[in-house]
C-alpha cells in the first residue's frame, strides 16, 4: 500500500520542483540552527520556537499557496515566514530585535507578518489565533475571492477551547461553502513537554474534525512528497466548495520546544534517534539522489549556499540599529490618534 | 428631530451603516431569526440576509476571534455580545488579538471591529450577569471604550465606533434600552474623547458616564432645590478620555465627585480622582470623593441590589460633603 502511493506521488512530482523546495527546506535548517546560536549568545531576547525537523509540512504546503491565499500560524513561525518568501535578513532581524524587522522590531520571534505576501501574523497564545484563521476564511468568501486560508495549528491547539469553538463555526460556515479554510496540525507529537498521548484522551484528531462536519486526512509530514500531493488535491477541492478540510500532517520536532528546555525529562534519547532517521531533509537527500537530480556536490553546494545567506543575515541584523525610541507609540492605534493615553 | 428610544437609535445607526458600506456585517447569538436578546437587530435579517447577518452558537471565543480575522481582512464586523457578562470568555481574544495585533504586526494591520451589547446592571440578574467593565477594557491601550447614554449619543458614537479602524467596546446601558430622547435624522457622528456637559453649575462637579449620568442630573437637580449648582460631566468616552473637560469643570466649581456603578478600587473613578489631583491640586477646595457600587458581587434581591449601586440620596449627600455642608 505504501509503495504503491511512493510510485503514485513520484510520477507526479518534477524533480526541479523538490531541489527547489529542499534548497528552502535546507534555507530554514540553517536559519533554525544560527537562530539557536544567536539565542545562546544572547543576541536574541524572549523566546525562541525552532522548526527543526518540521520543514516537509511547510515547504509542501506553502508552495502551492496562490496569490490571493491567506496563511496564519501560531508562534512557531520562522518557516512559514521565510518559505512564503520573505528576505532571512529581515525575519533575523526581528529575532534581533532590530528596526529592519519584518515587524519593526515590535512583535520578535513569535509574531512574523508580512501581510504583502499573505502571512497574516504568527501568534503567541496557544490555539487564540484559530477562529481569526475561520474569520479570515469567511472575509475571503465574503469579498467574493476565491481564496483560501491555511491555517496552522499545532497539536497542543487542538485541546484549547478556540480550536473547538472556531472549528464548529468552521464547519457550520463551511455548509454554506462559506469557509474556506484548510487546519493544518503539526502534530509535532509534543505540546512543549506533554505528549499527544498525555494531551488528549483521544489521540485521534480526524475525530475532533469530524464532530463539526468537518473531513479530513493524516499525511506523512516528513515526506514532502506526501505532503506536495495532499496540499495540491485538497486546496483545489477547498477553493471549489468553500468548505473547511483539516489535514493532519505527522512529523517531529527534532529540536528543544523553545531554547530553554528540559529535553531529556519528557523523551528518550532513543525516540530522538529514531524520528532523526526520517529527518524531512535527510530523506529527500537520499530521494533526489535515487531520482539522479542532484549529486553530492550539488547538495554540498546548495547547503553551502544557505550557509552564506544566513551568515549574511545573521551580520545584518546584528549591524541594524535599535528601533528609534519614537517606535514605542507608533502602531497602537490606527488613523488620527497615535496614542491615546500619550503623556 | 425625531424622539427615540435608546434601542431604536441603536437600529438606526447600525442600519444607515451597513447600508451605506457593504463590508460592515453582524455576529452574535439570536440576533438574526429571534431579534435580538434585547430586540436590537430584530429585522436586520430579513433586510440583510443571513450572509451579513449571522446567528452564531454559544461561542464567544470562537465568533469574537473570527470577527477579529475578518476586521483584519478590511470588513467592519460588529459583534453583538448579549451581555458583556459573557465577554470574559472572549476576554482572550479581544485583549491579546484585537487589543494588540496592530501593535505586534508593526503597523501591518488593522482592526476595525464594534463590540456590543449590554453592560451594568440594575434589573435584578444577580451576580454573574451583573458587571460594569468599562475599567476592565479600558485598561488596554489598543482598544476604544465607549458609555454613551442619551439616545442622541447612542446613535452617532455607534456610527463613530463603526466607522473607526480601532476595536471599539461599547458599552450600552442595558437599562436604558426603552428611554427616549432626540435623535437627529441620517447622518450624525459623536467623535471619541469629547465629554458633554449635561448640566452647567458652578458649585460642584459631578462627573459620571453611562447609567449614572442620569442618576447626577437628578441628583443635581435636588442640590439646586437648596440652592446648590451642580455640574454633570457626561464622559461619554473613557479611552479615550475627555481629560480637559473634567479639568476646566473643577478649575470652576474647586470640588469634585466622581459617580460609578462599578466596584470602587481600580475604577474609572480612582482614575479621575487621580488626574483631577494632578491636574488641578491648586483649584481643589476639597479632597475628590468617589461614589461607587458595594464592594460585593451583585444580590438578587431588589432592596439589596438598590443598595448595592450609587443612589441618588448617596450622590446628593457626598456632593453636599465636599461642600462641607454635613446634613
Amino acid at each position: 500500500m505504501a509503495d504503491e502511493k511512493q510510485t503514485e506521488v513520484s510520477a507526479a512530482v518534477d524533480p526541479e520542483r523538490l531541489v527547489r523546495l529542499y534548497r528552502e527546506m535546507v534555507l530554514v535548517r540553517e536559519f533554525e540552527e544560527a537562530s539557536q546560536r544567536s539565542f545562546r549568545q544572547g543576541k536574541i531576547g524572549g523566546y525562541l520556537h525552532v522548526y527543526t525537523g518540521q520543514e516537509a509540512v511547510a515547504a509542501g504546503f506553502l508552495s502551492q499557496k496562490k496569490e490571493e491565499d491567506k496563511v496564519i500560524t501560531a508562534y512557531r513561525d520562522h518557516a512559514h515566514a521565510l518559505m512564503l518568501g520573505a528576505d532571512p535578513k529581515e525575519a533575523m532581524a526581528e529575532l534581533f530585535g532590530k528596526r529592519t524587522g519584518m515587524v519593526k522590531g515590535k512583535g520578535g520571534s513569535m509574531h512574523l507578518f508580512d501581510v504583502d505576501r499573505g502571512l497574516m501574523g504568527g501568534y503567541g497564545i496557544v490555539g487564540g489565533h484559530v477562529p481569526l484563521g475561520v474569520g479570515i476564511a469567511y472575509a475571503l468568501r465574503y469579498r467574493g475571492s476565491d481564496g483560501i486560508c491555511q491555517l496552522y495549528l499545532g497539536d497542543g491547539a487542538v485541546q484549547t477551547g478556540a480550536f473547538h469553538e472556531a472549528a464548529n463555526l468552521a464547519g457550520l460556515w463551511g455548509r454554506d461553502g462559506m469557509c474556506p479554510v484548510v487546519f493544518i496540525v503539526e502534530n509535532n507529537q509534543y505540546a512543549m513537554g506533554t505528549s499527544v498521548e498525555r494531551s488528549t484522551a483521544n489521540p485521534d484528531f480526524a475525530g475532533k474534525f469530524e464532530a463539526y462536519g468537518i473531513e479530513s486526512e493524516k499525511v506523512d509530514g516528513m515526506s514532502l512528497e506526501a505532503v506536495l500531493e495532499a496540499g495540491g488535491r485538497v486546496f483545489e477541492e477547498v477553493r471549489e466548495s468553500g468548505k473547511a478540510y483539516a489535514i493532519e500532517a505527522i512529523t517531529y520536532r527534532i529540536a528543544p520546544h523553545g531554547a530553554a528546555d528540559f529535553f531529556e525529562k519528557y523523551r528518550t534519547k532513543e525516540e530522538v534517534r529514531e524520528w532523526r532517521q526520517k529527518d524531512p531533509i535527510g530523506l529527500l537527500e537520499q530521494r533526489l539522489l535515487d531520482l539522479d537530480a542532484v549529486d553530492e556536490e550539488k547538495l554540498q553546494e546548495i547547503k553551502d549556499e544557505a550557509k552564506r545567506t544566513i551568515e549574511e543575515a545573521v551580520r545584518f541584523a546584528d549591524e541594524s540599529e535599535e528601533p528609534p525610541p519614537e517606535e514605542l507609540y507608533t502602531d497602537v492605534y490606527a488613523g488620527e490618534d497615535e496614542y491615546l493615553g500619550k503623556e | 428631530m425625531a424622539e427615540k428610544t435608546y434601542r431604536e437609535a441603536l437600529k438606526e445607526a447600525m442600519t444607515e451603516e451597513m447600508e451605506r458600506d457593504e463590508s460592515v456585517l453582524l455576529l452574535g447569538e439570536d440576533i438574526g431569526v429571534y431579534g435580538g436578546t434585547h430586540l436590537i437587530t430584530d429585522g436586520l435579517l430579513d433586510m440583510f440576509g443571513k450572509k451579513r447577518v449571522i446567528d452564531t452558537p454559544i461561542s464567544e471565543a470562537g465568533f469574537t476571534g473570527a470577527a477579529i480575522g475578518m476586521a483584519m481582512m478590511g470588513l467592519r464586523p460588529v459583534v453583538e455580545m448579549m451581555t458583556w457578562n459573557f465577554s470574559f470568555i472572549a476576554a482572550d481574544q479581544i485583549i491579546q488579538n484585537a487589543a494588540k495585533v496592530r501593535y505586534f504586526s508593526g503597523g501591518q494591520v488593522q482592526v476595525p471591529l464594534v463590540i456590543r451589547g449590554p453592560n451594568g446592571g440594575g434589573v435584578q440578574l444577580s451576580a454573574q450577569h451583573t458587571h460594569s467593565l468599562e475599567s476592565f477594557y479600558g485598561h488596554f491601550p489598543g482598544l476604544k471604550v465607549v458609555a454613551p447614554v442619551t439616545p442622541a449619543d447612542v446613535k452617532g458614537m455607534m456610527i463613530s465606533s463603526i466607522r473607526d479602524p480601532n476595536p471599539v467596546i461599547f458599552l450600552e446601558a442595558g437599562a436604558l434600552y426603552g428611554t427616549r430622547g432626540e435623535v437627529p435624522e441620517g447622518e450624525h457622528t459623536v467623535p471619541f474623547g469629547k465629554a458633554r456637559v449635561a448640566r452647567e453649575g458652578s458649585d460642584v462637579t459631578l462627573v459620571a458616564y453611562g447609567r449614572q449620568v442620569l442618576l447626577c442630573e437628578r441628583a443635581a437637580e435636588r442640590l439646586a432645590e437648596d440652592g446648590i449648582e451642580a455640574e454633570v460631566i457626561d464622559l461619554r468616552s473613557i479611552r479615550p478620555l475627555d481629560e480637559e473637560t473634567v479639568i476646566e469643570s473643577v478649575r470652576k466649581t474647586h470640588r469634585a465627585v466622581s459617580v460609578q456603578e462599578q466596584w470602587r478600587y481600580y475604577g474609572v473613578s480612582s482614575e479621575i480622582a487621580a488626574i483631577i489631583q494632578e491636574k488641578a491640586f491648586d483649584y481643589l477646595d476639597a479632597p475628590v470623593e468617589r461614589v461607587s457600587g458595594a464592594e460585593v458581587p451583585a444580590p438578587y434581591a431588589r432592596n439589596l441590589e438598590l443598595m448595592c449601586f450609587p443612589s441618588e440620596e448617596q450622590v446628593v449627600e457626598v456632593a453636599r460633603r465636599v461642600l462641607y455642608q454635613e446634613v
